[in-house]
C-alpha cells in the first residue's frame, strides 16, 4: 500500500508543493535564525578565541565578560609569573581610546597593547606588514574593516566611499602620533569600533594616565601541567580571577545570554517560524487528508485496516517532512555560503541539524496525528454518499 | 431454506441515524433474501433507505438491531478485524461516482483489492491488466481516471470490483452518471462478467431502463421492503428466468491461482 500512499501524495502537484514549501519554510527559519544567533553569540568571545597562544587569562575578580575591563596594577604580572606551573605570563592592555583622524574628526577605537618583547596576543591574520613592525617607533596595526571604513580618509566626493588607510598613514591617539605599520584581519566582535594593535608600553602612553592599566595577564601553562589546576593555584595565591580560554569564552557567552535581549529575540523568531511552519504545513497536510478522505474511505470499505491507513499517512508525512527539511537545511547552508564574506554572523554546527530536525519532525507528527485521527474515525459508509 | 443457502439473509433490520438529537429511521424492519447467483435490484424513492441497506449488507455500516447474515456470517457480531478481512475477500463495490483513486492508473486502481488481500504488487498489476482486457480496456491500462470517459471509468471500477473474485458485489446507482447507451453497456458487462452461480449482485438503481437486467427487483419505501418481484413483470421476460438457471451464464472465475 506504500506506493498508493506515495502516488496519492504526489497526485495533486499543487498541494504536494504547498505542503513541502510550508515545511521548507519552517525548517529554514528554524535552522537559519539559530545559525545567525549562534554566529552572533560566537562574536561575544571571538576576541578571546583570536588570541590563540596563552591557555589561561588572569583578570580582576569582578570582570564579567571580555569587554568588561577592570584594570590591575602592573605588579600583578610579576606575582603571576612567580606561581609554579606558569611557563610564561604576558601583559595585555585592552581599552577604548579616541583617535583623531586626518580630517580632525574623532573615532573611538579598541586599542590592544601587546607585550613589547614577545607581541603575544596579536591579530590572527596579517594582510599587510608584519607583527614585528610594531616594534618600529609609533607603530600600530589596524584591522582591515576599520581601515576601510571608520578610520578611512573622507571621500573626495560627497557620498563616495572613504579611502582606506594603508601602511605608512598616520593617526593621532590622545595627542600621540601613531603610524600604521600593518593591516590585520580580526574576527568580528560585538564591538563595532576599529581595532588597533600596538605594544603594551605604547598603549599605556596613549591611555589616560591612571595607576592601573593592566587589563589581562595571559598565561601559558608549563608542559605536563593541568591548566585547570593552575587556574586554581593562581586564584588562591593572587585573589584574581583566572580562567582557561574555554572558561573565559563561556563566561563571556553566558553574560551575553543572560544580560542581553539577543537570545529572547532569536528565540521568538525561531518560535514564530515553528508556529507559522506548523500552521502552514499542518493545515495543508490536514486539508490534503480531508480532500482525500473519500479515497481513504474507499480503501477502508474495500478492507484496508486502520493500521495500514495509519502507516500510509505516516509515510506521507515522513516524505514531505524529509523533503521540506532537506530543502530548508540546504537553503540555510546556501544562505550561509553566499553570506560568508559579509558582515552577517552565521554559525552552523551539526547540533543545529538535530534541533531543526526535531522541530520539523514535531510539525509532521502533529499534522499526521490530526489526519490519522480523522481517518481512523472515518465511517467507510461515506463511500456511497454522493 | 436455512440462512446459509442464501447469499444474503436480512431479518428485521433496523437502522436509526442520530444526528445531533434528530433521529432518522432509515431502515425500519427490513426483511430481504438474496440467492446465490442472483442479480437483485433495489428500487424506491429517494431517501427510502436503499443505500443504508446495501451499506449494512456490505458490512460497512452496523445496523441497530435485526440480523444480516452474508454467506452464513453475521457481520454485526464479527470483530472489526474479521469484518475487514471479510470485506476484503468477499465484497466488491461499484459506485455511482466511480470512486477510483485519481492518481493511480487504471491497472493500479484495479489491483488495489488484490494488494489489500496481500498479493504482491507486480502480480496484482499483471492480473489487473488481464481483467482490464476482459472489460475491453486492454489498451488503456496506464491511463489515469481523468483521462477516461465516464463509461470507461465505470468499467475500470467493475474490473476492480471483480478482480479478487468476491462473492457479493454491491452497486449503488452504477449507471446514473452515464448516458443510456453507456449505462446499458456497463450493465451488459456486469451481467456477463460478474454473474456467476456462486456470486450475488445487489444493484441499487432508479434507472428503469436497466430493470430488464435484474433477476428480481425489491421495492423499498420508508425503510421497508414493500414488494419483491421477479423481473419479468417489471421488464422484459428475457432475463426473468435467469435467477433459476444461473449456470446458463458463463462462469467468470478470477480466484487467484
Ligand atoms: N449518515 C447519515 N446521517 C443521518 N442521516 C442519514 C445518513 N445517511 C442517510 N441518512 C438518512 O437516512 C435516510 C435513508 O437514506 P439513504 O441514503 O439510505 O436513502 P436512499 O434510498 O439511498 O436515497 P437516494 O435514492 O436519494 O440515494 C434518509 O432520510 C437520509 O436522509
Ligand atoms: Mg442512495
Amino acid at each position: 500500500m506504500n506506493h498508493i500512499a506515495i502516488k496519492m501524495l504526489m497526485g495533486d502537484k499543487g498541494k504536494y508543493f504547498g505542503i513541502v514549501m510550508g515545511l521548507t519554510f519552517a525548517s529554514l527559519i528554524m535552522t537559519q535564525q539559530p545559525a545567525i544567533f549562534l554566529g552572533l553569540m560566537a562574536r561575544s568571545y571571538s576576541f578571546i578565541s583570536d588570541v590563540g597562544l596563552p591557555d589561561i587569562w588572569v583578570m580582576d575578580a569582578k570582570v564579567q565578560f571580555v569587554d568588561d575591563i577592570k584594570p590591575l596594577q602592573d605588579t600583578e604580572l610579576y606575582r603571576v609569573r612567580g606561581i609554579s606551573g606558569v611557563e610564561w605570563a604576558m601583559p595585555m592592555y585592552k581599552g577604548l581610546l579616541k583617535a583623531r583622524l586626518v580630517d580632525g574628526t574623532f573615532q573611538t577605537c579598541n586599542v590592544i597593547g601587546l607585550d613589547d618583547a614577545t607581541l603575544i596576543g596579536g591579530p590572527p591574520v596579517m594582510l599587510d606588514g608584519k607583527l614585528e613592525d610594531l616594534r618600529r617607533s609609533d607603530g600600530i596595526i589596524v584591522d582591515i574593516d576599520g581601515a576601510k571604513d571608520k578610520l578611512g580618509k573622507p571621500a573626495s566626493t560627497p557620498g563616495g566611499s572613504p579611502t582606506p588607510l594603508k601602511v605608512g598613514d598616520s593617526l593621532e591617539l590622545n595627542d600621540h602620533r601613531a603610524i600604521i605599520v600593518g593591516i590585520a584581519k580580526v574576527t568580528r566582535t560585538f564591538q563595532s569600533q576599529p581595532v588597533i594593535y600596538t605594544t603594551y608600553s605604547r598603549a599605556k602612553s596613549y591611555a589616560p594616565k591612571e595607576r592601573k592599566l593592566l587589563s589581562f595577564v595571559l598565561v601559558k601553562t608549563k608542559p605536563g601541567q593541568d591548566p585547570a589546576e593552575l587556574t586554581r593555584r593562581i586564584r588562591a595565591s593572587t585573589g584574581l580571577a583566572a580562567y582557561t580560554q574555554a572558561e573565559f569564552m563561556s563566561l563571556t557567552y553566558e553574560y551575553f545570554m543572560h544580560n542581553t535581549g539577543i537570545p529572547i529575540n532569536f528565540g521568538i523568531s525561531v518560535l514564530l517560524g515553528f508556529i507559522v511552519g506548523a500552521a502552514i504545513a499542518g493545515q495543508t497536510f490536514y486539508n490534503f487528508t480531508l480532500e482525500n478522505l473519500r479515497q481513504f474511505g474507499v480503501l477502508k470499505a474495500m478492507g484496508t485496516g486502520n493500521w495500514t491507513l495509519l502507516r500510509m499517512i505516516l509515510l506521507q508525512a515522513v516524505l514531505v517532512g524529509t523533503l521540506g527539511y532537506g530543502l530548508g537545511v540546504g537553503l540555510t547552508a546556501l544562505f550561509g555560503y553566499l553570506m560568508r564574506h559579509s558582515i552577517l554572523a552565521f554559525k552552523f554546527p551539526w547540533q543545529l541539524l538535530l534541533f531543526s530536525g526535531a522541530g520539523v519532525s514535531l510539525i509532521c507528527v502533529f499534522a499526521a496525528v490530526l489526519s490519522i485521527l480523522k481517518v481512523l474515525r472515518l465511517e467507510p459508509a461515506i463511500v456511497f454518499k454522493g | 431454506m436455512s440462512s446459509s443457502t442464501f447469499a444474503v439473509h436480512c431479518q428485521n433490520v433496523l437502522k436509526v441515524y442520530d444526528t445531533g438529537g434528530q433521529k432518522v429511521t432509515a431502515l425500519n424492519g427490513v426483511d430481504l433474501d438474496i440467492a446465490m447467483g442472483e442479480l437483485m435490484m433495489l428500487v424506491g424513492p429517494s431517501g427510502c433507505g436503499k443505500t443504508t441497506l446495501i451499506s449494512v449488507i456490505a458490512g460497512i455500516l452496523d445496523q441497530d438491531s435485526g440480523s444480516c447474515v452474508v454467506f452464513g456470517e453475521d457481520l454485526l457480531n464479527m470483530s472489526s478485524r474479521n469484518k475487514l478481512n471479510f470485506r476484503a475477500r468477499n465484497i466488491g463495490f461499484v459506485f455511482q461516482a466511480f470512486n477510483l483513486l485519481p492518481s493511480l492508473s487504471a491497472a493500479e486502481n484495479v489491483s488495489v483489492p488484490l494488494i489489500i488481500n496481500g498479493m504482491k504488487r507486480s502480480d496484482a498489476e499483471r492480473k489487473a491488466i488481464s481483467v482490464l482486457e476482459q472489460v475491453g480496456l486492454g489498451a488503456r491500462v496506464t491511463a489515469l481516471p481523468s483521462e477516461l470517459s465516464g463509461g470507461q471509468q465505470q468499467r475500470v471500477a467493475i474490473a476492480r470490483a471483480l478482480i479478487h473474485s468476491p462473492r457479493l458485489i454491491v452497486c449503488d446507482e452504477p449507471t446514473s452518471s452515464l448516458d443510456h447507451e453507456t449505462g446499458r453497456n456497463v450493465m451488459t458487462l456486469l451481467k456477463d462478467v460478474a454473474m456467476h452461480k456462486d456470486r450475488a449482485l445487489v444493484i441499487v438503481t432508479h434507472d428503469a431502463r436497466i430493470f430488464d437486467f435484474a433477476d428480481r427487483i425489491a421495492t423499498m419505501d420508508d425503510g421497508h421492503i414493500v414488494e419483491v418481484k421477479t423481473a419479468g413483470i417489471l421488464a422484459s421476460p428475457a432475463s426473468a428466468s435467469k435467477a433459476c438457471t444461473p449456470d446458463a451464464v458463463e462462469p467468470y472465475n478470477l480466484a487467484p491461482e
